[in-house]
């Protein structure tokens, strides 16, 4: 996927928020969705199940704007956390130019937020793609909780964040966090452009 | 009146970026050393860009090298306004003395002598005035001298003989630089990306955006609650982007979560965009500095990236180049060529290709071989029959059977003949031009060219030959420079892969004076002895030459002179001559009988053609075909005595 596209003067970012099943990653779309003015966001798209669980993947088109002269787009994704839909995955997961991976910061998930990371190493491996070359922060959601019942932020980056990217602490459902994970994301990815990783 | 320095304005309070960098480093070479290095420097720029700061800069730093330098400043209405008022008062010559006894003239704003004809003539005579005396004189206008209306063209020329030099619009960082600098003098500070926040936006004039910065200044001074980047971007100007959004309807926290969002994208995409900017501001600076000509780079500046401008980069710099080996090709064909504004416009290779095509065709072919030898004319004998077959072999595939072949004989053997066959044979079967000389010649053209200094031409036109032939390379014996030069050729004609073919009539092993590396070049090819002729050979000549000048054949005759105990064809053809002479004094056939008695017996006297000649020598009859084959009939030993003696 083009990032840059100077002869049509586009700049399209494409972002997937990747993570457990019921980590939040729907929730942090639909906050995003809900806070852009209507001229500037596209349809959303969600393919949920009966019981409000994502079956096949949401999409988030943002239109930004003209910047410096760029059409600049914005292109969030969600996958379907849970495990059996791991063709799913592998496919929003094609042409990714950065992943939010949002953790479930509850104890008990403990074991779904390292087997999700593992398999989204997995699935950026079979592609092609090092993870470590790709933009990558780490969000954990859930962090109005009980304390009693999550783990802190510093926890979680022990557990999660070894190669100490850039973390958020956030609570989705309420939209703590949620900008600033895509402002970290974007600012990831966008540096990439002087890098000329991904001309057209 | 001559206005004061603002003493705000000087070089340290100046922001340097990618767009004033050219000018700034020309304004402070003026300011070191007035009058000498670009005289008159003219700068211009749009309106707000720093050309007023850029000059009294000069005044400031040149002061304050020199404080016994007298520095005026005024712009050009001042300088209007005070030549009016002296010509009323009667004072004109005492203002222009004034004016000339200036060590540095600045002037600012001289674009307003559009139609201001006596003010031109005034202008043109100060500014010779100060150049004939190394002062130093900068002007400032907000376009190029030859975009001011109704300039006089002689001050378009003075102007263009300083450097004349513009200032662009600041990038992002630039721009960011200034707002940070600006808000320190002002002892404002701002939260974290709000400056970038404002630098984002297109604001290519600096007053405008000191003008912004003070808006935020205003706003921050009344506002409890420190100004987020969105907002300062709706304050410096770039209000419609919030303005996009809907109007807000109690949710304001929940709009201004996108806004900031958007703010700061637009702030790292700018960042990133401009980056490339930056890149191609940078080139401009490189390429102008030397010398080529950066509208292309400076079009894609302007625009908003239509394209992907690390291409075009890559694109320019390889038709620079591309320039820069045509000039250097140029300049070796016609050193007239160096240095030539063809080879500085890359939007024009068609022209520097057509520039140095016209080198390559007015450069002088070297010297041809002389057309009437022929290899098919030669006969060929046991004795020359090594040679000749060489020669074929060579003609059949030049520089791929020996290479060089070094042909050595006795003087009047045939090793001339023989390389001008050779070398006609090699012109017919080439497609470049066939170099064919003597050594003597060689020297000639080099001593000549050193003469006229152009030695790198002269190489060029010996470089251009698909084959090189050199009669005689026994005689750069002792000449230096003409073994270097040879030596030199040497190597470029054996690695391009040309043919060369050498004679000597000495043996290589014994041409001590010539030196061991050109030596032994030469006998790494093909050495190859031309033997005196044997008797075959020698009647064939006589045959061929009686064919030639009587036009019948005496068998007789031709077997007599052919018998003759000579050592070269030259000394056949000197036989010949002089039988046919007195054959032609006699008025009879030449026979054998009179061919005995000229080699052999008394030899009739020919008539004198002039009492008065003294000497005896007669040119041989048919004329002087060529120098070297030259037969002077000599009356008797005892005139020839007696011409000696003289």
């Amino acid at each position: 996927m083009s990032l840059v596209n100077f002869t049509a003067r586009e700049i399209t970012c494409k972002i997937v928020y990747y993570g457990p099943g019921r980590s939040g990653k729907t929730t942090n779309l639909q906050y995003v969705y809900g806070r852009v003015p209507e001229s500037r966001r596209g349809r959303m798209v969600s393919l949920a199940t009966q019981t409000d669980r994502t079956l096949f993947f949401d999409f988030l088109p943002l239109e930004l704007g003209s910047i410096s002269g760029f059409t600049t787009k914005f292109q969030l994704y969600t996958v379907p956390g849970q495990s059996y839909y791991n063709a799913t995955r592998k496919l929003v997961l094609q042409g990714a130019d950065g992943v939010v991976f949002v953790a479930d910061s509850q104890a008990r998930r403990f074991d779904d937020n390292l087997e999700s990371l593992q398999n989204l190493q997995d699935n950026l491996l079979a592609q092609g793609v090092d993870i470590r070359q790709l933009p990558v922060v780490f969000q954990y959601n859930k962090q109005d909780l009980p304390r009693d019942l999550i783990l802190t932020p510093e926890e979680m980056d022990d557990a999660l964040n070894f190669r100490a990217v850039q973390s958020f602490s956030a609570d989705a459902l309420h939209g703590s966090g949620v900008f600033e994970t895509l402002k970290g994301i974007s600012e990831q990815v966008l540096k990439r452009l002087a890098a000329g990783s991904a001309v057209a | 009146m001559t206005a004061t320095l603002n003493p705000l304005y000087r070089f340290d309070t100046l922001v340097v970026g990618a767009a004033n960098r050219l000018a700034f480093t020309a304004a402070k070479a003026v300011a070191e050393s007035p009058g000498t290095v670009y005289n008159p420097l003219f700068i211009y720029a749009r309106p707000g860009l720093g050309k007023t700061h850029l000059l009294m800069g000069i005044g400031h730093a040149a002061r304050a090298i020199n404080p016994r330098l007298t520095v005026e400043y005024l712009t050009l209405d001042e300088f209007v306004e005070s030549f009016h008022a002296a010509v009323a008062a009667g004072q004109g010559e005492a203002y222009r003395r004034r004016f000339s006894d200036v060590d540095l003239l600045l002037v600012d704003d001289v674009q307003f002598l559009t139609h201001r004809r006596e003010m031109q003539a005034e202008l043109l005579r100060l500014s010779d005035a100060l150049q004939t005396t190394n002062r130093q004189i900068v002007l400032t206008s907000d376009r190029p001298p030859a975009e001011i209306e109704a300039l006089d063209e002689r001050l378009i020329r003075r102007f263009a003989g300083g450097l004349v030099i513009d200032i662009a619009a600041p990038d992002y960082e630039t721009r960011v630089a200034i707002l940070r600098r600006k808000a320190d003098e002002r002892r404002a500070s701002f939260g974290e990306g709000v400056l970038e926040a404002v630098g984002s936006l297109v604001i290519d004039n600096v007053r405008e955006l000191l003008g912004a910065l003070n808006r935020l200044v205003a706003f921050q001074a009344v506002s409890d609650t420190p100004l987020q980047p969105a907002q300062a971007r709706a304050l410096a100007g770039g209000a419609e982007l919030v303005a996009e959004q809907p109007p807000k309807t109690g949710n304001a926290a929940r709009v201004d979560e996108f806004s900031d969002f958007l703010s700061e994208v637009s702030a790292t995409v700018a960042q990133q965009v401009d980056s490339w900017r930056t890149k191609v501001a940078a080139a401009i600076l490189r390429w102008e500095g030397e010398g080529f000509s950066t509208a292309r780079l400076e079009a894609l500046l302007q625009q908003e990236m239509t394209t992907d401008p690390e291409q075009v980069l890559r694109q320019f710099e390889s038709d620079v180049r591309r320039l820069q080996a045509l000039h250097a090709e140029a300049s070796d064909l016609a050193p007239s060529l160096a240095g030539s504004s063809a080879f500085r416009d890359p939007e024009d290779i068609a022209g520097a290709e057509t520039v140095t095509q016209r080198a390559r065709e007015g450069a002088h072919p070297p010297p041809a071989p002389l057309p009437i030898w022929r290899l098919d004319d030669l006969f060929e004998s046991p004795g020359n029959r090594m040679a000749l077959q060489a020669a074929r072999a060579i003609a059949g595939e030049p520089a791929h059977r020996y290479n060089p072949l070094v042909i050595v004989g006795a003087s009047g053997v045939g090793k001339t003949h023989l390389l001008h066959a050779l070398g006609n044979a090699l012109a017919a079967r080439l497609k470049g031009p066939v170099g064919c000389l003597s050594a003597h010649e060689f020297t000639g053209e080099l001593i000549e060219a050193i003469d006229r200094d152009a030695v790198p031409a002269w190489r060029a036109r010996y470089r251009g030959a698909a084959a090189f032939l050199l009669d005689d390379v026994h005689l750069v014996a002792e000449k230096d420079r003409t073994q270097d030069e040879l030596f030199v050729l040497f190597n470029f004609l054996i690695e391009s892969g040309r043919q060369m073919v050498f004679t000597s009539a000495v043996p290589l092993a014994e041409m001590k004076s010539v030196e061991g590396r050109l030596r032994t070049r030469l006998e790494g090819g093909l050495v190859v002895d031309l033997p005196a002729p044997e008797r075959e050979v020698r009647q064939q000549v006589v045959e061929r030459s009686l064919q030639a000048k009587v036009g019948t054949v005496d068998p007789e005759l031709a077997a007599y002179v052919g018998s003759r105990p000579v050592e070269s064809i030259r000394a056949v053809h000197g036989l010949l001559q002089r039988i046919l002479n007195a054959a032609e004094a006699q008025g009879s056939p030449p026979t054998v009988t009179l061919a005995r008695e000229v080699l052999e017996g008394s030899q009739p006297k020919p008539p004198r053609k002039s009492s008065t000649r003294s000497s005896g020598v007669v040119a041989p009859a048919g004329g002087i075909k060529s120098r070297e084959k030259i037969v002077w009939d000599w009356p008797d030993v005892g005139d020839r005595i007696v011409e000696e003696w003289r």
